[in-house]
């Protein structure tokens, strides 16, 4: 089921939480809503869900208008954080409650419900956990469990919230995988928050960056690593420096010198350069080049670090250089960033 | 010193590494022993020194057993409707923020500070036939004072406390999400506060029920007002027990004692027992 969010706008008590945000998620989609705390993803989901009434505008699943809709119409499945499991009902129960509470014709008979649930038991590889109560569970089992009881109702979309946030880290890794093969196999249309970008780069097909109660980017995870498109997205998904610089008739200045890179289309005046720490070249001589002395050196796995003062102001930047690179034993290196952005000073 | 060989047997469960485990069970035992068991246990001495064939005579009398009957049938009854607006008071006082709200909850613990024989007093006068109450009762044929529905009436004013006040934390601990999660699994409000809800406040609920309900059959102050004491009718245990005092009959109301506390402590037993597997199952 596509999922269209148009023009959306939420309020709690004066204080608004989202700014006229749209999404388009296309049909079977996994995609990620990624950001840091307070930036609104999870407000976003819940009004997905219908937890949530938007003060301006509407979500629509498909062609209906959802938001017109009460959250047991919607039809779709929440897991949460902190799983939200019935504690006195067994897994079984637990996973066939939203067939059971349905009325009439709609609902399947207690047999059919006890083989759906078994059934989904085994998908999300828990079989022969009928009888336990979640206490009994750890919390890689619960969330399991919590999703196997959302997706028994046969959502028309699946929505995640921070799914393996309560989660240890090798747990972590080892359910998002599997989310992700559930999510190949049933093809749901799948939309999950997230703060951890790894996390999201690694499992959506495409990422929805927010921050503020904005958008500030979607895109698959290569487009919004390798072509970030604000400050807070350069910052956010993975680590950039910045350097505060002037643009003169298409020529980057540092301070007096030439940084020797080319900007024709930028305005001329004040502007800020973003670089990722490993698109640098280092350079012998310096015409045209950032310099500076080495403030800090330290080992990343199978690179080294260099944190760099540059001119007076001492701005620090982060450049990555081979392990055995003899700049990080040198007090000045001088290097350009091979890929780059500009963006206006604020 | 040598450490034992671990020998088959009953033996303490070492509760943690931090000391204090016997000082403790020391103290609440020799502490329990001196306020609980010491008196209860002279009540039982003194009923034992009437003989079985006397004990069975008082207690197959048909004005104790009357009167026991009253005692746990209105204790029972208020304790029920105890439970069921004592759980709506603790409901709204939990999820709704209006004004007044603090000064309803204050209200509650009135119940506990008043002196029941004010209450008694109070409620006698709102109910009889010329009271209040009483007076717009009457024409419906409806007679509350001086009746076992006066006990109740009574009993009920008693008990709302210890009702709301178990409910009222175990309330706010309440999941938000868990309805939640019942609500986009399709369960209407209805559903929600039966099937998911209501199991996790039973146990609560359970407690409030069986604090009120002792408190209701211990009860003496306010109910004697109310009650208006007709023998056979609307006379209770307790008053049963201060009439045979007055007589200097004192095995006999040792012995209506011993016999309530049997009762009670059975019934509370059973609660405990409850209670104790449900927590199992939960956890």
């Amino acid at each position: 089921m596509e999922v269209r969010v148009v023009n959306v706008r939420k309020e709690f008590e004066r204080f608004p939480a989202l700014h006229d945000v749209s999404l388009d998620i296309r049909s079977g989609e996994l995609i990620a809503l990624l950001g840091p705390s307070g930036s609104g993803k999870t407000t976003l989901l819940r009004l997905i869900a219908g937890l949530e009434r938007p003060t301006k505008g509407a979500i629509f699943f498909g062609e209906e208008d959802a938001s017109q809709k009460s959250i047991q119409e919607r039809n779709v499945g929440f897991v949460f954080q902190h799983y939200a499991l019935f504690r006195h009902m067994t897994v079984a129960d637990n996973i066939g409650f939203g067939l059971k509470v349905r009325h009439g014709a709609a609902r399947p008979s207690a047999q059919e419900i006890r083989r759906r649930a078994s059934e989904l038991l085994d998908l999300v590889q828990l079989s022969g956990l009928e009888k336990r109560y979640p206490a009994q569970l750890s919390g890689g089992q619960r969330q399991r469990v919590a999703l196997a009881r959302a997706m028994a109702i046969e959502p028309k979309v699946l929505l995640l919230d921070e799914p393996f946030g309560a989660l240890d880290a090798q747990v972590r890794r080892e359910l998002r995988r599997w989310l992700r093969e559930i999510h190949d196999a049933t093809g749901h249309t799948t939309v999950f928050v997230t703060h951890d970008q790894e996390e999201a780069l690694e499992l959506a097909d495409r990422v929805v960056v927010m921050s503020q109660g904005r958008i500030e980017q979607v895109g698959s995870a290569d487009e919004i690593y390798d072509t970030p498109n604000s400050p807070f997205v350069y910052s956010f998904i993975g680590e950039s420096s910045s350097l505060p610089v002037k643009v003169d008739n298409g020529e980057i200045w540092l301070a007096d010198r030439p940084v020797g890179l080319q900007a024709p289309h930028a305005p001329s005046g004040e502007a800020l350069l973003y670089f990722r720490p490993h698109d640098v070249e280092l350079l012998d001589g310096c015409s045209g080049c950032i310099a500076g002395t080495v403030a800090a050196s330290r080992r990343v796995a199978g690179t080294r670090r260099v944190e760099l003062e540059i001119g007076g102001e001492r701005q620090r930047v982060e450049i990555e250089l081979p392990v055995d690179h003899p700049a990080a034993q040198k007090s000045r290196v001088a290097f350009r960033p091979t890929r780059w952005k500009l963006f206006p000073a604020s | 010193m040598t450490t034992a060989p671990a020998k088959a047997g009953w033996r303490f469960r070492q509760p943690s590494v931090i000391p204090g485990f016997g000082l403790t069970l020391g103290f609440s035992l020799a502490y329990l022993t001196l306020i609980i068991l010491i008196p209860l246990s002279g009540l039982v001495w003194r009923s034992a020194a009437l003989g079985w064939t006397d004990f069975w005579a008082i207690a197959v009398d048909r004005r104790t057993l009357n009167a026991l009957k009253i005692s746990f049938g209105t204790a029972f009854l208020a304790a029920a409707i105890n439970v069921v607006f004592g759980t709506i008071v603790a409901w709204v006082l939990v999820r709704y923020r209006f004004p007044g709200r603090r000064i309803a909850d204050a209200m509650v613990d009135l119940p506990f500070a008043l002196p029941t024989a004010v209450a008694g007093i109070a409620l006698t006068t709102l109910y009889a036939p010329n009271g209040w109450i009483g007076q717009l009762l009457m024409p419906l044929g409806i007679k509350v004072a001086y009746t076992p529905l006066g006990i109740v009436i009574a009993l009920v004013f008693i008990g709302l406390p210890f009702v709301v006040r178990t409910v009222q934390p175990i309330m706010e601990e309440l999941d938000r999400e868990v309805e939640e999660a019942a609500a986009t699994l399709g369960a209407n409000r209805f559903q929600i506060i039966t099937r998911v809800l209501f199991p996790g406040l039973a146990p609560a609920i359970v407690t409030g029920f069986s604090l009120a309900f002792a408190r209701g059959v211990g009860e003496y102050g306010s109910v004697i007002f109310i009650a208006g004491n007709l023998p056979f009718k609307s006379e209770i245990a307790p008053l049963l027990i201060v009439i045979r005092l007055e007589e200097y009959n004192y095995e006999a109301a040792t012995a209506i004692a011993a016999i309530m506390l049997a009762l009670s402590f059975v019934m509370l037993l059973v609660v405990n027992l409850v209670q104790t597997w449900s927590r199992k199952r939960y956890g």
